[in-house]
C-alpha cells in the first residue's frame, strides 16, 4: 500500500511538473500542451501567412498552397497540358508548349526559384526549370499563369536549375546527364568520357522578365545536380554541386558512387561576361524554342532560335574551378550572408561547410591539388570552413532562418536537423514521416529569410493518411521553427510529387493579385468587345466564332451552316468585369478539352465538325442562378448541301421551315 | 481518502492552469479592407448609395460623352441590356432616365453591390430579373458618359 501511496505522489509530482511547464505562455516544451492546431489553423474567411510555391514534380504542374494552413489555393499548369482549363489546348496556349522536338504535353517539374532583388525577394515571378526536355519557365505572379518558356539546347536532364543570381541576372540551367553535343551526336555510349559534355547555361533575364540564353559553358562530362548563386560579397559566383565524377555511364548507383570524393564547380560569372565582351564566345548552331504569352493578345507564340554562343573554360582560364567535396553532393547551399557554401555529400558522414573568403584566397594562391579534365581543382582544405560532425544520414539539402541557423534534410535517417552556421554545432533534430526530399524555408535561400516555418517535403507518406491503393498522396509537413526546439505542426498532402518549393509572404502578392483582364485592354485579334461584334466567319474550310459569354447566355447560341469537315474554331470572349466570375465553353464530341475564360479574357477552342448533327454546348462554370440555361446549339451539315451560315440569339424563327417570323 | 485529496489538489492545479486561456493570436492580416467595398450609411431617397451625390446635366447633350457612352454600352452592356422596352437579361434602357435619377443610375452601374444590397429599388429589380447585375469595373468618368447616351437614347436633344 505503502508503494502505491509512493507512486501516486510521484505521478502527482510529475503532472504538477509538466502543468507548471504548460503554464508559461511559450518555450521549448510547448509540445506538451497540444496547440498544434491552433498554430496551423486558419479560420474561416481569414488568410494564410504565406505563399508556398510548390513543384509537382512528375505533374509538371506548380501548387500554390497557403501557410500555415497548407490549403491548396491553386494549380498552376507549366510543362503539362491542363484539361481543367484548356492549357494546352486552346489554340492561345498551345504554342507554350513547343520545343524543338514538336508539341511535348509533360515534364517533370523539380525546382522553384521565387526572383529577388539585392538577393531580397521581390514578388514578381516564379522559375521553374522542365526536367526531362530541359526547359526554363516563368510563371508571372500577378496572375499565376505560365508566360514564358525557354528550351535549353545541347542540353540532357535540366535539373541543375532555375536557381538564380541576386538581383535575377540570371537563371541558370545545367545539365543532369551530359550528352554528346554540336556535331559528333552518333558515337558509341562507352566513349562517353571522350565526347560527353555537360552544359551550364547562363539564361539573362531582363526587367520584364524575358529570357534569353546569354552563353553556355561547355563542362567536362559529369553531372550537375543542383546549384546556388553567391550573394553579397559572393556575388558574381554562382556554385553547382556535382556527381559522376567517375564518369560512368551505365550502373550510375555503384559505378557513380567509387569516388571519395566529388565537386563543387565554382563558377566566376562575372569573368564569363568580359569574355563575353571580348568577343570570345563561340556561336554554335542549334535548336531550341522559346515561347512567351503576350498579356494584351491573350496569345502565346513559339520561336525556334538556331544560335547559343558558347564558351570553353578549358581554354579561357578563370571562370571554372572545382572544389573536392565527399561522395556525390546533392544540395549546394550559400547562407543569406554569402560567406559559407553548405554541400551534403548525399552518402557522407559530414556536412562539410565551404568558406567563400577562403575559397577566394586559395583561388588567388594557386592553392590546387591538381586540374580534372584542364579545370583546376582547389585543395579541399584551403577552401574548408569546416565540417558538421554526425549530422545524420543521407544529407540532401539545407536552406537557412534570420537566426543564423541552418536546416539539413536527411533522406536515410528521415530527419531535419537544425545546426548553427558559425559553430557547425547541431541544436535540434525531429523526425519526418517518412524520407524528407528537400526542405524549405520561407525565404531560405534569400538574404532576408523570413522565418518562422520549415516545411519537409517527403518521398514516402506509407501510413500516415487514409489508404488509396497502391497509388498513396504525396505529402508535406510543416514545423514551428520560431522556438529553440522544432516542432512538427501539420501534415498536409500534396499534388504530384513535391520537390523543391519557396514560400514569400502573403502581404507581397496579395495586392497586386490581378482580378480581371480590361475588355479595353483586350487586344486579341478574334476577341468580341461586346455582343454587337459577334459573328460567324467562313474561311475556306474554317468557320470562326466571335463568341460572347456573359451570365447567362452565349453569344451567338444558334449556330448553322457548319459543313461536315470543316474545322470550327470558337472564339469566346467573356464580358464579364468582375472578379471571379470566369464562364467556361465545352462542345459535344471535342477531342481536345473545355476553355476557362476568365474576365476579359478571349480563349478559343477548336472543334472538328467531323459528323452531320447538331451539337450542343455550354457553359462549364457555374456563373449564376441561370448558369444552367447557358447553352447553345451548332449544326452540322452535309458537305454539299446548301444551309447558309447564320448565327444568332433570342431570335425565335418559323419551326419548320427556320425563316424569320 | 488521502489518496483524494491528493487527486483534488492536482485537479485544482490543473484548473487552474485549464482557466488560463491561451492568449488569442490576433492575427493582424491587414487584409481587412481588400476588396470591401464601403457601405455608405444612409439611403439617399432616390439617388441610391455610392460615390456619385449629385450630377449636372446640360442641354444641349454633350456630344462628345454620348460617342464614349456608346461604345461602352456596346462593350459591357449591350448583351442584357436592349435600347428599346424590351427586358432580356437586365430591363431594357427605354425611359430609364426618367424612371430613375441620374445620380442612381450612376451608382448602380459604378456600385452594383452595395446597390443589390442595400438600395430597396435595385432589390426589386433583382427580384425581377433573378440576376444579380455584374460588375463591369465602370469608372465613374465613364459612367457619366453611360448617362449621356441614356438621355439620348431617351429623346434628349
Amino acid at each position: 500500500m505503502k508503494t502505491v501511496h509512493k507512486i501516486l505522489w510521484g505521478i502527482a509530482g510529475i503532472i504538477t511538473a509538466f502543468s507548471i511547464y504548460s503554464c508559461k505562455p511559450s518555450g521549448p516544451k510547448e509540445a506538451i500542451t497540444g496547440d498544434a492546431a491552433s498554430r496551423a489553423y486558419v479560420a474561416p474567411g481569414k488568410y494564410d501567412e504565406f505563399y508556398n510555391i510548390v513543384s509537382g514534380g512528375f505533374n509538371g504542374q506548380i501548387g500554390v498552397y497557403g501557410l500555415p494552413s497548407g490549403r491548396l489555393l491553386k494549380i498552376i499548369p507549366v510543362f503539362s497540358t491542363f484539361t481543367e482549363n484548356g492549357y494546352g489546348y486552346s489554340e492561345e496556349s498551345k504554342p507554350m508548349l513547343n520545343t524543338a522536338n514538336g508539341f511535348v504535353p509533360w515534364d517533370d517539374l523539380h525546382h522553384i526559384s521565387l526572383s529577388t532583388t539585392n538577393g531580397e525577394h521581390d514578388g514578381r515571378w516564379a522559375f521553374a526549370n522542365g526536367n526531362n526536355t530541359p526547359r526554363v519557365a516563368r510563371v508571372d505572379l500577378k496572375t499565376f499563369k505560365t508566360v514564358e518558356i525557354l528550351e535549353i539546347p545541347n542540353s540532357g536532364g535540366n535539373h541543375s536549375s532555375p536557381y538564380i543570381t541576386e538581383n535575377t541576372e540570371y537563371v541558370v540551367a545545367s545539365t543532369r546527364f551530359s550528352v554528346p553535343i554540336g556535331n559528333n551526336l552518333d558515337v558509341p555510349i562507352s566513349s562517353f568520357k571522350e565526347n560527353f559534355k555537360g552544359t551550364v547555361s547562363f539564361i539573362k533575364v531582363d526587367t520584364s522578365g524575358h529570357m534569353n540564353i546569354a552563353f553556355q559553358l561547355i563542362t567536362p562530362g559529369v553531372s550537375f545536380d543542383l546549384a546556388r548563386a553567391g550573394k553579397g560579397p559572393s556575388h558574381g559566383w554562382f556554385f553547382f554541386s556535382t556527381y559522376n565524377t567517375e564518369q560512368a555511364y551505365t550502373l550510375l548507383e555503384v559505378n557513380a558512387s567509387q569516388k571519395d570524393k566529388d565537386f563543387i564547380m565554382a563558377v566566376n560569372w562575372k569573368k564569363a561576361e568580359e569574355y563575353i565582351k571580348a568577343g570570345k564566345g563561340k556561336s554554335v548552331k542549334t535548336k531550341y524554342a522559346h515561347n512567351t504569352l503576350d498579356e494584351s493578345t491573350h496569345l502565346s507564340s513559339s520561336k525556334i532560335l538556331e544560335e547559343v554562343l558558347q564558351l570553353d573554360p578549358a581554354e579561357l582560364k578563370d571562370i571554372l574551378y572545382f572544389i573536392p567535396c565527399p561522395k556525390s553532393p546533392h544540395g549546394c547551399d550559400v547562407d543569406p550572408s554569402g560567406e559559407y557554401i553548405v554541400a551534403s555529400g548525399k552518402l557522407a558522414a559530414t556536412i562539410p561547410v565551404f568558406s567563400f573568403t577562403k575559397l577566394m584566397d586559395a583561388i588567388s594562391k594557386k592553392d590546387f591539388e591538381g586540374d580534372f579534365a584542364g579545370i583546376p581543382v582547389v585543395k579541399y582544405e584551403s577552401a574548408l570552413y569546416g565540417e558538421v560532425p554526425k549530422p545524420g544520414l543521407g544529407p540532401l539539402h539545407t536552406e537557412f532562418d534570420e537566426k543564423g541557423n541552418a536546416y539539413t534534410s536527411m533522406f536515410v535517417s528521415s530527419e531535419i536537423v537544425k545546426w548553427n552556421v558559425k559553430d557547425l554545432k547541431v541544436l535540434d533534430r525531429v523526425p519526418t514521416y517518412y524520407s524528407i526530399g528537400h526542405l524549405s524555408v520561407p525565404g531560405g535561400p534569400t538574404r532576408k529569410p523570413h522565418g518562422k516555418y520549415v516545411v519537409a517535403y517527403n518521398k514516402i507518406t506509407k501510413d500516415r493518411y487514409l489508404p488509396t491503393g497502391p497509388e498513396l498522396t504525396q505529402s508535406a509537413q510543416l514545423y514551428d521553427i520560431s522556438g529553440d526546439k522544432m516542432k512538427l505542426i501539420l501534415d498536409f498532402p500534396t499534388n504530384g510529387e513535391p520537390h523543391y518549393a519557396e514560400s514569400i509572404p502573403a502581404e507581397m502578392l496579395m495586392p497586386k493579385s490581378q482580378k480581371i483582364y480590361k475588355l479595353e485592354d483586350n487586344k486579341h485579334p478574334y476577341a468580341a468587345l461586346g455582343e454587337g461584334k459577334t459573328k460567324v466567319e467562313r474561311k475556306g474550310n474554317e468557320v470562326h466564332v466571335y463568341m460572347t459569354a456573359i451570365r447567362s447566355h452565349l453569344t451567338p447560341d444558334n449556330i448553322e451552316g457548319i459543313k461536315q469537315g470543316d474545322d470550327v474554331y470558337f472564339h469566346v470572349t467573356n464580358l464579364e468585369q468582375d472578379w471571379d466570375v470566369p464562364h467556361g465553353f465545352a462542345i459535344k464530341g471535342a477531342n481536345n478539352a473545355e476553355i476557362l475564360i476568365m474576365p476579359g479574357e478571349t480563349q478559343t477552342l477548336k472543334w472538328k465538325a467531323d459528323r452531320i448533327g447538331v451539337f450542343p454546348f455550354y457553359c462549364t462554370d457555374f456563373c449564376s442562378a441561370l448558369h444552367q440555361e447557358m447553352q447553345g446549339y451548332a449544326r452540322v451539315s452535309a458537305p454539299g448541301s446548301n444551309v447558309p451560315t447564320k448565327y444568332s440569339t433570342g431570335k425565335i424563327e418559323d419551326q419548320t421551315t427556320g425563316a424569320d417570323q | 481518502m488521502k489518496k483524494l485529496f491528493h487527486l483534488v489538489i492536482l485537479f485544482a492545479m490543473l484548473a487552474s492552469c485549464g482557466n488560463e486561456k491561451p492568449k488569442e493570436e490576433k492575427a493582424d492580416d491587414g487584409y481587412g479592407d481588400y476588396e470591401t467595398p464601403e457601405t455608405p450609411k444612409k439611403v439617399d431617397e432616390g439617388r441610391g448609395l455610392g460615390e456619385v451625390k449629385e450630377v449636372t446635366l446640360k442641354t444641349p447633350l454633350e456630344q462628345d460623352r454620348i460617342g464614349r457612352g456608346l461604345a461602352i454600352y456596346e462593350m459591357k452592356c449591350q448583351a442584357c441590356h436592349k435600347l428599346n422596352d424590351q427586358r432580356v437579361v437586365g430591363p431594357g434602357w427605354k425611359d430609364i432616365t426618367t424612371r430613375r435619377k441620374p445620380e442612381w443610375i450612376m451608382n448602380m452601374i459604378t456600385n452594383v453591390d452595395v446597390m443589390l444590397d442595400k438600395d430597396p429599388e435595385a432589390q426589386k429589380l433583382l427580384e425581377l430579373c433573378l440576376m444579380r447585375m455584374p460588375n463591369q469595373n465602370v469608372s465613374v468618368g465613364d459612367a457619366r458618359d453611360i448617362l449621356e447616351f441614356m438621355r439620348q437614347n431617351d429623346g434628349e436633344k
